[in-house]
């Protein structure tokens, strides 16, 4: 499936969901969507479009919470990022383990590290800090200080 | 409910020396279930890489792991100059992808020697380690290090391999394919190996797409995936070469898939090379004024598989944001598939079935007298030690 076909069928199935695409080039593409339809979406590329999901990034700005998902189809070498932006102070989205295993870790250390919810994870318990960090603290926020910033 | 018995392998694994816990909840011999802890050793690198500059997390990276040690800046390289928007240079093309290559014979052989020893086979671990030392030394030649190269910069690489260097180069990875020829044979042919690893911690292909399961492990399940081939970079595209892939995904086709890979990368290597004396020396970076705004994504095929770095830039002189991926991430996690219904003898070489990525970059011990208790080498020395070897083997390339 080339990168140009693939846009438009995600475009004329989620055409009023998507808030903008950048496409860099061939093989580079962004896509903003809403968070509430992370589920419908994911599942046209994993199940329908082949696509390979690689790892997701969050990132804390002034907007808020936003989250690449990153999927990869290695037919064409394309990587495609699904981009939401979540709420600054109650930051939630679907989790995608339902779906495929590959997103489970990911979104265990985004909640460790962020405090975004994923629901209906399977099991959200931390993946690396268990047991040697405090609850509620969030070291991957921009607020965070560590010892030697303070 | 019957009763489970519950064996640790950790927090110190005592074969691969890395701390991580694998918890297997056996029924008699049989493992029912098993379960992790890891983050013994988190280094918070993507939040270190937000406070350092783009030269200095080439250093940084670099350091995530000792034995892929160039696949992280290669990845990282990879995201930057799109973000940028240039290309390095043929020349400095051909030299990465020499570096990625042999980084790949010595981490395939690492693992071979290292399989061996988990089999009790301790025959196959002193050859495989024996035949990777040529490999460490050519590194010593190129690079000045035998591990943590320090290669890769920004629009090319930092040194250049003289084009008077490559006749010793070939000279060296030929006896290193004749080295890999006896020991490809002496494996795939012992029956022992084949009693321990066939039929053995089997991974589907449906496991492989369900976990995103990279590299070697998803090549062996017949799932053809490889950067190099898909999302070409550095030399890749301007030479020939296959994707080796296997079809049963269990211990022994990993083992296979490792083992034809590195007949893959000599070809590779030897091309680069033959690349290299047609292209002028010296012509190894493209100078870059400065890193805009805006957000790249690099990869690059580790040993273990796909090394995913994204980079976002805000047009300062230090990443924004800087998400890592190492292979084993993903890899690791298939074990809930690989091992559950294996004996506990057979789930240690599972685990080691996809290669978790571990650090060996020591290369000396400091002994102490016993009489005075005084170290008999130290910083100093061994300094001076490092430096003498690395001109030793320069002189020695000279004759070869």
């Amino acid at each position: 499936m080339e990168t140009e076909s693939i846009i438009k069928s995600l475009k004329e199935k989620f055409s009023s969901d998507i808030l903008g695409t950048e496409e860099k080039n061939q093989k580079r593409v962004i896509i903003s969507i809403k968070p509430d339809v992370i589920l419908n979406v994911a599942s046209y590329l994993f199940r329908d479009a082949g696509f390979r999901f690689i790892i997701a990034t969050a990132i804390h700005t002034k907007r808020g919470f936003e989250i690449h998902y990153h999927f990869s189809k290695d037919s064409d070498g394309l990587i495609l990022n699904l981009h939401v932006t979540l709420d600054r102070d109650k930051p939630e989205i679907e989790s995608l383990s339902n779906m495929f295993n590959a997103s489970n870790w990911i979104e265990r250390e985004m909640h460790e590290l962020f405090g975004i919810n994923f629901l209906h994870h399977p099991n959200q318990d931390k993946l690396i800090s268990e047991g040697n960090w405090a609850e509620g603290v969030y070291p991957y926020r921009k607020d965070f200080k560590s010892i030697t910033e303070e | 409910m019957s009763r489970k018995t519950l064996i640790p392998i950790g927090p110190y694994h005592p074969l691969q020396e890395e701390p991580e816990l694998f918890k297997l909840y056996c029924d008699g011999e049989i493992v029912k279930d098993i379960q992790w802890v890891t983050g013994y050793n988190h280094r918070s690198i993507e939040k270190l890489s937000e406070s350092k500059t783009y030269e200095q997390v080439f250093f940084l990276v670099e350091r995530i792991c000792g034995i892929c040690s160039t696949s992280h800046p290669f990845a990282f390289a990879n995201a930057v100059e799109e973000i940028v928007g240039i290309e390095p240079t043929d020349r400095a093309k051909y030299i990465r992808s020499i570096i990625g290559e042999l980084e790949r014979i010595h981490s395939h052989l690492l693992w071979v020697g290292l399989a061996g020893h988990f089999l009790g086979y301790n025959t196959v671990f002193m050859w495989a380690w024996k035949y990777r030392e040529p490999v460490l030394d050519l590194f010593e030649m190129i690079t000045g290090n035998r591990n943590s190269y320090a290669m890769f910069k920004v629009g090319g690489v930092r040194r250049d391999i003289e084009n008077h260097k490559i006749a010793a180069i070939r000279k060296i990875l030929s006896d290193v394919k004749t080295k890999t020829d006896l020991l490809t044979g002496a494996v795939m042919d012992d029956p022992v190996i084949h009693a321990r690893t066939k039929g053995v911690g089997i991974l589907s292909k449906q496991d492989v797409i369900d976990y995103g399961a990279v590299g070697p492990t998803a090549r062996a399940s017949g799932v053809a995936i490889d950067v190099r081939k898909d999302d070409p970079y550095a030399a890749y595209p301007l030479v020939n070469w296959k994707v080796i892939t296997a079809e049963t995904g269990d211990v022994f086709a990993k083992a296979q898939v490792r083992l034809l890979e590195m007949y893959e990368s000599i070809s590779i290597i030897e091309q680069c090379l033959a690349g290299l004396e047609k292209e002028k020396e010296g012509e190894i970076t493209v100078k870059i004024n400065e890193i805009p705004e805006g957000m790249g994504n690099g990869r690059a095929e580790a040993p273990r598989g796909e090394v995913f770095h994204f980079v976002l830039s805000d047009g300062s002189n230090s990443p924004a944001r800087h998400k890592i991926r190492a292979p084993s991430y993903v890899n690791i996690a298939t074990f809930k598939k690989s091992c559950i219904g294996q004996t506990i003898a057979d789930a240690t070489i599972t685990l080691a079935g996809v290669d978790p990525c571990y650090c060996c970059t020591e290369r000396m011990a400091v002994v102490y007298d016993a009489k005075s208790g005084k170290k008999m080498m130290n910083a100093r020395e061994l300094i001076d030690r490092s430096i003498s070897r690395t001109l030793d083997l320069k002189e020695r390339m000279q004759k070869l």
